[in-house]
């Protein structure tokens, strides 16, 4: 033992060995562990907290670019450039409904949802994919002492709430964003129904996050925004009210496929209420049932994954 | 339980079978183990013997497609909760938290284990003072070295005075000083109590740490014990090697009488090289060579391994040990 000793007294600074008698201490002296389900999924939920808040600047400007762009250009240049290019969608919606809405009234509840999808996957899908590829640093949470669906839960929780926020956030931008006389007229009728839609959207984005973070192929993440995320948004019903495709029928059926259509639409009955809509029942079918079919598929693919 | 009884790990006829496109790849077939409390035990073998697998098992991470394994009592299929409570796991990987400080690592580990804030803060404290990371403490984690980063797992396997501690390769990868480091780490701990189960394909490193040690090869366990029971066993032979420039004439072993030498266990000639497994090794090396010459061969290379836990391997499957 004295060549160790030797070699520990030499190194003991530096590279860290430590002592018979400090690891005696390490482990005589061990706090006693008393995990329950709820502290540990607090502990994890913490933890997402302290990364969001170490990230916030990169966190807050992927948050706010996306919807201060759109309202620019939609809200303010094309309004300023004139009348011409506020055809299609808001053209229409125009014509059917009543005569003086803004294109921002129809925008504000189409960019939530876009944004509701885009951090939804951004929050679950990028980090699951980066923990399950190269080092599986998805180890590291998968030990701690709960079943990993809680795990999975977690995710989708952390997830959903970081898809709640940046939804928020365009209520600010589009309100001071515009074109004189060209605000958006944003009424919230109905607030409980308003906070359930949201949640449910928020949560219904985060599953669809975990499910896609589960099964797709790291090499081919590029297709995420070929596939989902671009064909999601433009037929998701974010830059015209679906009422208004009625004059292309068969695009009007085919798109209640895409989940974004209920997360536009739910909300644009309770915020844009002068705008024609789909029913309500139909859109809280959706979100409530799709988060349950994405949540069940995500958490499901995820235990696959975890546990091989 | 019953076969749980009295260890701190117990396996019977564990297995793991991959499906795959191409049928199933068995990467475990049947292994039984029984590790003691404050046991330090190997399980030693070339990469793809199946000892990641068997430890992915013993850790819940990996289902079993057969048989059943306890640790620290507990099934680990039927109360993978109870058995993440009561193990640290050192991953092969790198799995630190990338998006974490070092301390933020060791202080959210605890709290998943359920410490307090203030409980786990101190925790952290103590564990890279003692880890000698203190002053590292508020870099990223993915700033640290390979022996850094390394300590770092170790100390968060520690968090919650695991019954079991599993470590997976631990030193794969690392260069030769930090890797004697990490060795002088596991030794404390182990005189402390702990009980630890180390994978390693490096057989100096199962020599140098573990009470006991399985040897393992695609997927089974050929042999366990200590290293001298190791030794003793199935390979207290030197294996002498002799190869030569040309292919060994088929009469060549038996006209020089070598099987019939004191001690001489098996003689094998295959191709251009002739083996002999001996417990009395001396003179054997220079029978080969006259051999070889009154046959008209030359000498190409020759070795001579003393016993030794690759004398075991190499007796146990009859091929040279694989790194």
């Amino acid at each position: 033992m004295t060549t160790i000793s030797a070699a520990r007294a030499q190194v003991a600074e530096s590279a860290g060995v430590p002592s018979a008698s400090e690891v005696a201490d390490l482990i005589a002296k061990a706090p006693v562990p008393r995990p329950t389900l709820p502290r540990t999924f607090g502990a994890m939920m913490a933890r997402e907290f302290r990364v969001l808040r170490r990230n916030a600047v990169s966190t807050f400007t992927r948050a706010v670019m996306q919807p201060l762009l759109f309202v620019f250009v939609f809200a303010y240049v094309f309004p300023k450039i004139g009348g011409g290019f506020m055809l299609g969608g808001a053209g229409a919606a125009r014509a059917s409904a009543v005569g003086s809405i803004t294109f921002a009234t129809i925008l504000v509840p189409g960019l939530m949802a876009s944004m509701l999808l885009m951090q939804g996957i951004m929050a679950v899908t990028f980090p699951l994919v980066m923990e399950f590829s190269w080092q599986r640093t998805i180890e590291d949470r998968a030990l701690a002492p709960v079943p990993i669906t809680v795990l999975a839960i977690q995710k989708i929780t952390a997830g959903g709430i970081q898809a709640f926020l940046g939804a928020c956030i365009v209520f600010p931008i589009v309100l001071l964003v515009h074109a004189p006389g060209q605000g958006p007229h944003v009424h919230v009728t109905n607030w409980p129904l308003f906070i359930f839609i949201l949640a449910a959207a928020s949560l219904l984005t985060a599953s669809l996050g975990l499910l896609l973070g589960t099964v797709m192929d790291p090499r081919k993440m590029q297709m995420l925004f070929a596939v989902i995320l671009l064909p999601a948004t433009m037929l998701g019903c974010v830059y015209y009210p679906w009422a208004a495709l009625n004059h292309i029928r068969w695009l009007q059926l085919v798109i209640l496929i895409n989940p974004m259509v209920y997360m536009s639409e739910g909300l644009r009955a309770v915020l844009t209420p002068v705008l024609p809509r789909m029913p309500m029942w139909a859109v809280l079918l959706a979100l409530v049932g799709g988060t349950a079919v994405f949540g069940y598929l995500g958490t499901r693919t995820f235990t696959r994954r975890v546990l091989n | 339980m019953t076969g749980a009884s009295g260890y701190a790990i117990r396996t019977e006829d564990l297995r793991k079978t991959y499906k795959s496109s191409r049928g199933d790849v068995p990467a475990v077939r049947g292994i039984d183990l029984g590790v003691g409390s404050g046991e330090f035990f190997g399980l030693l073998g070339p990469n793809g013997a199946g000892k990641s697998t068997t430890i992915g098992m013993l850790t819940t991470l990996v289902l079993p497609t057969g048989g059943r394994a306890w640790v620290a009592g507990l099934d680990v299929v039927a109360d993978p909760v109870g058995v993440k409570r009561r193990i640290g796991v050192v991953t092969q990987n790198n799995t630190l938290d990338m998006q974490l400080t070092v301390a933020e690592n060791l202080e959210f580990r605890s709290r998943f284990f359920g410490l307090s804030l203030r409980e786990a803060s101190r925790r952290a404290a103590q564990l890279l003072e003692v880890f000698g990371l203190a002053d590292r403490r508020k870099a990223m984690s993915t700033d640290l070295s390979g022996g850094q980063a390394k300590r770092l797992l170790i100390a968060r396997a520690l968090v919650h005075r695991p019954d079991v501690l599993f470590l997976d390769e631990p030193t794969a990868g690392l260069d030769p000083q930090t890797r004697v480091n990490l060795w002088d780490i596991l030794r404390v701990l182990h005189a402390e109590g702990q009980t630890i189960l180390l994978t390693t394909h490096y057989m100096e490193e199962a020599e140098a740490l573990c009470e006991r040690i399985a040897v393992m090869d695609h997927g089974e366990v050929l042999a366990s014990g200590t290293v001298n029971e190791l030794k003793d066993g199935a390979g207290a032979e030197t294996v002498i090697t002799v190869r030569y420039e040309d292919a060994v004439p088929a009469d060549m072993t038996a006209r020089a009488g070598l099987a019939g030498r004191p001690g001489v266990r098996k003689v094998e000639a295959d191709g251009d090289y002739v083996r002999v497994f001996t417990r009395e090794p001396e003179g054997v090396l220079g029978e080969l060579v006259t051999a070889g010459s009154a046959a008209g061969l030359t000498v190409r290379d020759a070795t001579q391994l003393k016993p030794s836990l690759e004398t075991v391997f190499l007796t146990l499957t009859g091929r040279e040990y694989r790194e």
